[in-house]
C-alpha cells in the first residue's frame, strides 16, 4: 500500500507533473488531495475499469492473449497501456471491450451520434491495403524471406 | 516564431453570455482515419504521411484560407509553451517527438490538433456560454472534412478512438468556470460530487491532470457514446452550466450581504499586492488576479477592464512572459518581470 504523503493514509490520488523539466510525483489521500486543491477527475481510468474485467486468472490469460492481425496489439498490451492499436481493435477485442465501454459509458454500447457522409465500412482505401503489405514486407524482411518481400514490394508499387 | 502571440485570441475579445462565470466554452471532436493505425501502434513513417494527409485535407479545402499549418517539429520549445498555454495544443502533442501539426485559425477559435492521442482532435473554443454555436461552428469544419478524408467508423461504436472512453460521438464539451465565491464559501467540494454522481469530469485550468489556479475550474462530460452530440450539450447545460453558475451567484450575493467588509478586505489586498508587488510567482498572481476579477464583477474595482484581466491570466505566464520579453528568463527573472508587467497593465 502506498502511503499518502502527508497523513499516511492510503493514497489514491497519484499525480506526476512535469514542472520546467522536473517530474514531481505526489501520492496523496483523497482528502489531502482535495485540501491542496487538486482536482480529482470523475474520469475512471481505463486501467481501473478494466482490472474488474475477468474473473478467473485461466480467463484472463485467454483475454490478454487475443491479438489484432492487423496492428498486432494484444488485449494484453491494452490493458496495460489504455490505447488502442487500430480501428479494427473493436472488432477484435469487442467482447472484453463491451464491459469496459459500457462501465465507462453510463452502460450505453450503441452509437446514436452523427455518422460520416460515407458510410464506409464496404470501401478499403488503397491507403489500409498499402499499409497492410508494408507490414508484411517488414515482417519478410525481419525473417529474412527475401522472396516474399520481393514480391510485397512489387505488389505495394502496383497500388 | 511562426505566428504572432502578442495579443490574446479575437475570440476571447467577445466576451459573450454569462462571461462573468463562464470563461469559455470549448468542443472537442476526436476523429481517427481510415486505413491508417492509431497512434500508438503508428511508426515515424506513417505518422508523417498521416500529417500530410491531414495537411493536405484541410489546405486543399475550403478551409485553406482561414487556416495556418504549423508542423510542431519545425516550432521552437517556447513557441510550443506558447500554443500550450494559449489551450491550443496540449502537453502531450508539445512534448511528443513525432510527427504532428496544428491547423489553427487566425482569431484562434478552430485549433486542429494532428498526431495526438487521435489522429485528428478538432476544436472551436467562444467567450462565455456558447457550447451550441461553438459546437456548429465545429461540425461544419468537420463536415467539410468529411469530404476528403474517410474517418475510422463502426456502426456499432460510432466514431472508433484511440481510447475507449471517447468513442461514439468522440465530444468533448467543456466550460472554463471562474468560481471563487464557491471557493471562499467553502462549498467547492458540493459541486465535484454533483459533478462526480452526473459523471462529469472537472479539472484545473490546463485539462487532464492539472491542478487548480485562480479558482477556475473546467467542467466536461465524460459519457460519449449512446447520446447525440446535440443531448450531450444540452444536458452539460442545463445539469452542470446552469446550477453551477446559479450557485456561484448566489455564493457572490451571500458574500455581498453578510461579509461585506471581509470580502473587500480580500479584493482590495488582492489588487494591493497586485499593483505594488516587485516579485511574484504565477500561482500566486493567478490567485490575486481571481479575486481582483471577482471584484470588478461585483462592481467593487472599478476603472479595470475584464479584458485586462484576462490578458494578464494569459501573458503572466512562463513562455508568455519570456515572449514578451524576447529573451529566457530563469525563475526569479520571471518572477521580477511578471510584477512589472502586471502594475504596467493595472496603471494604464
Amino acid at each position: 500500500m502506498m502511503q499518502c504523503q502527508l497523513c499516511k493514509k492510503q493514497a489514491t490520488v497519484h499525480l506526476t507533473e512535469i514542472i520546467n523539466g522536473l517530474k514531481i510525483e505526489k501520492h496523496l489521500c483523497e482528502h489531502c488531495a482535495r485540501k491542496e486543491g487538486i482536482t480529482i477527475t470523475t474520469n475512471m481510468p481505463v486501467k481501473e475499469l478494466l482490472s474488474d474485467l475477468v474473473n478467473s486468472q485461466q480467463q484472463a490469460q485467454q483475454v490478454s492473449q487475443l491479438s489484432c492481425d492487423d496492428c498486432g496489439m494484444t488485449f494484453g498490451q491494452f490493458r496495460k497501456g489504455g490505447l488502442l492499436g487500430c480501428p479494427n481493435d473493436y472488432q477484435v477485442f469487442k467482447e472484453p471491450l463491451l464491459k469496459l465501454i459500457q462501465k465507462a459509458h453510463e452502460g450505453a454500447a450503441k452509437h446514436v451520434g452523427r455518422v460520416p457522409h460515407v458510410n464506409s465500412s464496404n470501401i478499403v482505401p488503397d491507403q489500409l491495403k498499402i499499409m497492410r503489405l508494408r507490414r508484411e514486407l517488414e515482417q519478410s524482411i525481419e525473417h529474412e524471406d527475401y522472396e516474399a518481400a520481393a514480391k510485397i514490394r512489387d505488389q505495394i508499387e502496383n497500388l | 516564431m511562426t505566428l504572432d502571440y502578442r495579443h490574446v485570441a479575437t475570440w476571447m475579445r467577445d466576451a459573450g453570455p454569462l462571461s462573468d462565470i463562464v470563461i469559455s466554452s470549448r468542443v472537442r471532436l476526436a476523429r481517427n482515419i481510415k486505413g491508417f493505425q492509431f497512434l500508438s501502434k503508428a511508426d515515424a513513417q506513417q505518422k508523417l504521411e498521416l500529417l500530410e494527409y491531414i495537411r493536405a485535407g484541410l489546405m486543399n479545402s475550403d478551409l485553406a484560407n482561414e487556416l495556418t499549418f504549423l508542423k510542431i517539429q519545425d516550432t521552437s520549445p517556447l513557441e510550443r509553451e506558447i500554443l500550450v498555454e494559449r489551450h491550443l495544443i496540449s502537453k502531450h502533442l508539445a512534448n511528443s517527438q513525432s510527427p504532428g501539426g496544428l491547423a489553427l485559425s487566425a482569431d484562434e477559435s478552430l485549433a486542429v490538433m494532428v498526431n495526438e492521442e487521435d489522429h485528428l482532435r478538432l476544436q472551436a473554443m467562444s467567450g462565455g456560454q456558447q457550447l451550441m454555436e461553438t459546437y456548429q461552428r465545429l461540425v461544419k469544419i468537420e463536415n467539410i472534412l468529411d469530404e476528403r478524408i474517410q474517418y475510422a467508423f463502426s456502426p456499432d461504436f460510432g466514431y472508433l478512438t484511440a481510447c475507449p472512453t471517447n468513442v461514439g460521438t468522440g465530444i468533448r464539451v467543456s466550460v472554463m468556470l471562474h468560481l471563487p465565491a464557491l471557493k471562499l464559501t467553502g462549498q467547492l467540494d458540493k459541486i465535484f460530487r454533483a459533478a462526480n454522481d452526473m459523471k462529469l469530469a472537472v479539472r484545473g485550468f490546463f485539462g487532464e491532470g492539472t491542478e487548480p489556479v485562480g479558482d477556475m475550474f473546467q467542467l466536461s462530460n465524460q459519457t460519449t457514446l449512446g447520446k447525440t452530440e446535440i443531448d450531450i450539450i444540452n444536458d452539460l447545460i442545463s445539469e452542470a452550466v446552469v446550477p453551477v453558475v446559479d450557485y456561484e451567484r448566489k455564493a457572490r450575493e451571500a458574500l455581498m450581504d453578510e461579509k461585506p467588509i471581509e470580502l473587500d478586505d480580500k479584493i482590495f489586498r488582492a489588487l494591493g499586492v497586485l499593483t505594488n508587488a516587485r516579485m511574484i510567482a504565477s500561482e500566486e498572481a493567478m490567485y490575486q488576479l481571481s479575486l481582483v476579477r471577482l471584484g470588478i464583477n461585483l462592481g467593487r474595482i472599478e476603472g479595470i477592464s475584464l479584458e485586462t484581466i484576462n490578458d494578464l491570466f494569459l501573458f503572466i505566464q512562463p513562455a508568455h512572459l519570456q515572449y514578451m520579453n524576447n529573451s529566457e528568463l530563469n525563475p526569479l527573472q520571471r518572477d521580477m518581470a511578471r510584477a512589472d508587467y502586471i502594475r504596467h497593465r493595472l496603471q494604464q
